[in-house]
């Protein structure tokens, strides 16, 4: 019996793990928004997992959706502020500054 | 000292002109962030002249041409023809030149626009100088390009009140015309879609020359007078305008309330995207040819740009709604004066020169 679940612990840590929700912080930069360094268009995310977007110009930048998927305005907001979104059902959203409309991207969720 | 220091931020602009040339066109912001840095840098330590790390922001960028609407000189001749002719509207009366007009900075000089039997129109004429780097079209932004832009007010009832099928029918029955599209877009026909193209490549042609202050970022210390190198400082700074009216065409390709009082109100960028922040929003225009297109704003409600001046300088005059980016400046008269100065310094000697063309004419005894 102890073997039996010795063998299925590790099952059950990499399930416990798959379900685990990330963060992912985006850069609004140079009015881009960017992941990793680099500049995105596109992003996969698994559901449940947070956008957190980051200010890091001088100007006031926005974020909404009105996708089919989802609808929201996370608001205004400066330079070193932050919004977050979670996103809790699979499928595509379209993200944009509404300030700097050339500011876009799609998120796929998982 | 300060020659040298000129000197050195010259050769980074020059350095950073060249980079931008090799990126096919495209404003590669990761690289301005690189050579702003260097410039910064360089810069930093010659205080106090930082202000020259800033003119790397406004370099010329190549304009960005779409695959299927490469210039041609036939493409640019068809587009003035179609500029330049009344017979465009429904009442043959009314040509794109009739509110973008050459003699008038390619505006009108009204305070709102004139349109369809002399009905008048809620929004300023925008200028259609250097629309060629917008991302965006029309005071809301609702078309992405020139092309898709060119069409609409033909079509619009309260401009130019044309039905698009039978303007293609007139077009194609005016030889000079026929042939002119068949050259400029064999076989494409006389439609909507070309007759969008070939606007949409005069308009590209319609680029500003270099300006004092486009002098002046090239190393010549002697283009600007002091007064407007003062009014570049309060630019950058105390009065926060470069937020908005950032590089090379001074817009950011962005939709700001800027705290206009309007009665009936107008909700702007709202209308396109209904999100809370772009309620009275309009798209930050070019300040290039600035005192050639007065008057100013989206309604324009101001004739001077010293009244525009002061309305940035009281922070608006209602906050309804109002972009956080607009608040109270507190400049001095003297700032005022010398960024009025500076704006006069993005203003080219000469207007855009523009030869009237001979339009096509029905007459079958007309030379086509």
């Amino acid at each position: 019996m102890k073997i039996q679940i010795l063998c299925l612990l590790p099952l059950a840590m990499s399930l416990s793990c798959a379900s685990v929700a990330d963060e992912v912080i985006i850069d609004q930069l140079n009015k881009e928004f960017v992941f990793g360094g680099e500049t995105v268009a596109a992003l996969t995310i698994k559901t449940g997992d947070t956008l957190v977007f980051r200010n890091r110009d001088e100007f006031f930048h926005n974020i909404y959706s009105l996708s089919d998927l989802t609808t929201f305005d996370l608001g205004s907001f400066p330079k070193g502020d932050a919004r977050s979104v979670t996103f809790d059902e699979p499928g595509v959203a379209e993200i944009e500054c509404a300030i700097h409309p050339d500011m876009y991207m799609t998120v796929e969720v998982e | 000292m300060d020659g040298y220091i000129a000197a050195v931020c010259a050769m980074l602009v020059e350095f950073k002109r060249a980079e931008m040339i090799a990126y096919e066109g495209k404003y590669m912001n990761k690289n301005k962030n690189l050579l702003s840095g260097l410039l910064l840098f360089a810069c930093s330590a010659l205080a106090p002249q930082q202000l020259y790390a800033e003119k790397a922001d406004y370099l010329r960028p190549d304009l960005t041409v779409p695959a299927d609407n490469i210039s041609s000189p036939a493409r640019v001749t068809l587009g003035k023809n179609l500029f330049f002719d009344p017979r465009l509207s429904g009442s043959r009366w009314i040509s794109c030149a009739t509110c973008h007009n050459p003699g008038l900075g390619w505006a009108d000089g009204l305070a709102t626009g004139i349109g369809h039997g002399m009905g008048g129109l809620l929004r300023s004429s925008p200028t259609v100088i250097n629309t060629a780097y917008n991302k965006f079209q029309f005071w809301d932004g609702r078309a992405r390009t020139l092309e898709a832009q060119a069409v609409e007010p033909i079509k619009a009832a309260g401009e130019m009140a044309r039905d698009m099928e039978e303007l293609t029918i007139e077009l194609e029955s005016i030889a000079g015309y026929k042939k002119m599209f068949d050259k400029a877009y064999p076989g494409e026909g006389v439609s909507e879609t070309t007759i969008g193209k070939a606007l949409a490549a005069f308009e590209r042609t319609l680029i500003t020359a270099d300006a004092p202050f486009d002098r002046w970022v090239a190393g010549d210390e002697t283009a600007m007078s002091d007064a407007a190198k003062r009014g570049f400082e309060v630019f950058e700074g105390k009065g926060q305008c470069d937020l908005c009216h950032s590089g090379f065409n001074f817009q950011d390709d962005g939709f700001h309330n800027i705290g206009i009082q309007q009665d009936p109100p107008d909700a702007g960028r709202y209308n396109v995207r209904p999100v809370a922040i772009l309620m009275g929003a309009f798209k930050t225009p070019t300040l290039r040819e600035i005192t050639r297109t007065s008057p100013y704003m989206h309604n324009g409600s101001y004739k001077t740009l010293l009244e525009v001046v002061d309305h940035y300088d009281r922070g608006g005059d209602t906050d309804k709604n109002l972009s956080p980016n607009i608040r109270p400046l507190g400049l001095t008269q003297s700032e005022k004066t010398d960024l009025v100065a500076f704006m006069v310094a993005l203003v080219t000697e000469k207007p855009l020169a523009v030869t009237l063309p001979n339009l096509p004419q029905i007459s079958p005894e007309y030379p086509q």
